[in-house]
């Protein structure tokens, strides 16, 4: 739609505008360099002909990806990480979908503030924290109780770090959604699961999407919690990198990183995508 | 699931019997020193196929006296009967009442056939069923080429009809509307008054219709249900409610009213003689259902039911002509009366203009028999 908003002003008044003030560009422009262009580096030298990560030589070339893919505890790593990830997005979102409809909906409850915050505290807790706290937290749990539940470890910690991230958007959606669809909904005869499957979910694809790709890109590459956790065997990407930079450092870890990097981008595409096509049917 | 819908106990009706009985409803939100009391000890009974009115100003608890018959609030007090069955526990979703929402609420990730025909479709009718309602409600509302578009991609007026045929598509027994026309723009909002009018001639359904406009409430009335702070305060045919306001708000809140403080001398069968502060006496009608006394009475004349005059001596009241405001088809005239109370007179202008009354005049007042009534209050 093209209303007055859109219209590009042709002359620029005297009046002060927030948005043309000197030195605005300059800034801008700083911003962006500082934080793409050591990416775009990482991105150019991992197709490097030579075995340096700073010094460019011979044709560019798949060489380091090749190296990597071959490489057994790569791969390992990169299994983990999938299998840890894809498990915590998906619960995560679950139960954050379920909070946040128990926090929007339904009857007003003594202590919803409450959860609200509880909900959302691990967010302002330093990440460093909540890792020790929950080594602790696995540590007692084997000693007294001879639980471990190997990988599972990892796929609960990431589950439950990941669930603010997941319920912010979520609980936006829901926020901004008008109740009295679902009060239609009820009124043309809908028991409330069928509301719930037929006006609220769809309406709250965008939110969900959103919230997924932000519990996937936590969980991806955490690497504090991940670290103080991780049992043997049960290294990650993030942490198989980590471990790279300790050796010599070659182009193969660049091509790790841009493979980490990728993996990340096209999630997130795809979750933007699907949020979007939806929105654009229902707004 | 439901596969038939949600009926109630199937009974004989008697002409006149109500669809909807409210018995002594009250509705509070909040408590202690924050109570609001939406919905204040009503009783109401809507007939069958009726076009009832709930009229008021803004929070007097219009929309939510709606919402109880809906069911999305549930009463503190009272019940609700619909076809002399009580709902007052039945969720929205096992009540055979549609509702019009105030913004509509469509929905807006389906096309316009969809939202029509998914009252149809959540109570499980056949396909073929669902389609053929579908496309008589685009009939009856006019938007049979706008089937398959989306609901954002519509006009408000398009959206007005949309959200009428989802409602009655499941044949309910009572349509709730919510201010629908509130929305709309002056000229579009006069054809849907036709419009609501026709489709409840044309489907027979019960309407229970909000509106806080007093002339909508006028035009498009069977009854109309006068109401302030969450208490009905009249109920009755749009004349009665008019010609013969039973308290000072509904006078006030319907047309343009005088006010005049008089003196109740003798009343007998519905009719008594007041005195008026002229000292004139004239014929008044007393209020329904309530009980009055001789002594000091408000009472109001409707400024058309009175007419100027030059012949002072046959006036009922007289005065000084403070201003007078020409509006083509009639003239307000503006007076101060004798007692100093102002006093408005209403006259249809006619070609020959020789009637014409000039400020500054000394008028006098005469008033028809029927022209003066009696407040409760
Ligand atoms: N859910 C609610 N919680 C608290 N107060 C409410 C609620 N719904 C309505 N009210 C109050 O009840 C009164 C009547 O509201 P409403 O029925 O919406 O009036 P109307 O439709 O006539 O404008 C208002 O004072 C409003 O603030
Ligand atoms: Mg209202």
């Amino acid at each position: 739609m093209a209303d007055a908003t859109t219209e590009v002003p042709l002359v620029r008044t005297g009046a002060f505008d927030l948005k043309w003030q000197p030195g605005f560009g300059v800034a801008t422009m700083v911003c962006l360099v500082l934080l793409y262009a050591p990416m775009i580096v990482l991105f150019v030298f991992s197709f490097n002909g030579s075995d340096s990560i700073t010094r460019w030589g011979g044709l560019p070339n798949w060489h380091w990806y090749t190296e990597a893919f071959a490489d057994q505890e790569f791969r390992s790593a990169a299994m983990n990480t999938i299998k840890i990830t894809v498990v915590a997005t998906i619960i995560s979102t679950l139960v954050a979908t379920a909070a946040a409809i128990g926090t929007t909906r339904g009857r007003r409850f003594a202590g919803q503030g409450a959860i609200y915050t509880v909900v959302n505290l691990p967010l302002m807790v330093p990440e460093i924290i909540t890792a020790i706290a929950t080594l602790s937290f696995f540590s007692l749990l084997a000693q007294y109780a001879g639980i471990n539940f190997g990988i599972g470890n990892l796929m609960l910690a990431h589950t439950v770090f990941c669930i603010p991230f997941a319920y912010m958007p979520i609980r936006a959606r829901l926020e901004g959604m008008d109740e009295r669809l679902e009060q239609a909904a009820a009124d043309l005869y809908a028991t409330p699961w069928q509301a719930f499957k037929r006006v609220t979910l769809p309406l709250l694809v965008p939110g969900i999407s959103a919230g997924t790709a932000l519990a996937f890109i936590v969980s991806f590459d955490d690497f504090t919690i991940t670290q103080l956790v991780a049992g043997p065997g049960q290294t990650t990407l993030p942490l198989y990198i980590w471990a790279k930079t300790r050796r010599p450092l070659t182009p193969e870890l660049n091509a790790m990183c841009t493979i980490l990097l990728a993996i990340s981008i096209l999630f997130v595409v795809g979750s933007f995508l699907i949020a979007n096509r939806r929105r654009s049917k229902t707004e | 699931m439901h596969g038939q819908a949600p009926s109630i106990a199937p009974r004989v009706a008697a002409a006149g019997e109500a669809a909807i009985s409210i018995e002594r409803v009250s509705k509070s939100f909040g408590g202690g020193e924050d109570i609001v009391r939406a919905v204040d000890d009503v009783s109401l009974a809507i007939r069958k196929n009726e076009f009832f009115t709930l009229l008021g100003p803004s929070g007097c608890g219009k929309t939510t006296l709606l919402r109880l018959i809906a069911g999305f609030e549930h009463p503190t007090r009272g019940r609700l009967l619909l076809d002399g069955q009580d709902i007052s526990a039945l969720p929205p979703f096992k009540r055979p009442v549609n509702t019009v929402f105030q913004n509509y609420a469509l929905f807006p990730h389906m096309t316009v056939a969809q939202n029509i025909g998914f009252g149809l479709e959540m109570l499980g009718k056949p396909r073929a069923e669902i389609s053929a309602t579908v496309d008589r409600m685009l009939k009856l509302v006019r938007m049979e080429e706008l089937k398959n578009r989306r609901t954002s991609q519509i006009s408000g007026g398009q959206q007005q009809r949309v959200a009428l045929a989802r409602a009655l598509a499941p044949q309910p027994k009572v349509l709730l509307l919510d201010e629908p026309l509130s929305a709309l723009d002056f000229k579009l909002r006069k054809d849907m008054q036709i419009e609501l009018k026709r489709l409840q001639h044309e489907t027979g359904i019960t309407f229970v219709f909000v509106t806080h406009d007093q002339e909508e409430a006028l035009t498009m009335s069977d009854r109309i249900a006068v109401m302030n702070k969450g208490k009905v305060l009249q109920i009755g045919s749009p004349r009665d409610i008019y010609d013969r306001p039973a308290e000072r708000f509904v006078a006030n809140f319907i047309g343009d009213t005088n006010f005049l403080d008089a003196e109740l001398e003798s009343f007998a069968s519905g009719i008594g003689t007041v005195r008026l502060p002229s000292g004139a006496r004239m014929n008044a009608s007393l209020p329904v259902d309530a009980a009055v006394s001789n002594g000091k009475v408000s009472v109001v004349v409707r400024p058309e039911h009175a007419r100027l005059t030059r012949d002072l001596a046959s006036a009922a009241l007289k005065g000084k002509l403070d201003t007078v405001v020409y509006f083509g088809t009639d003239t307000h005239y503006h007076l101060k009366l004798a007692s100093g109370e102002p006093f408005m007179v209403r006259q249809q202008n006619t070609r020959d203009g020789a009637a014409a009354f000039a400020a500054g005049e000394d008028v006098g007042i005469t008033l028809s028999d029927n022209a003066v009534q009696v407040l409760r209050d």
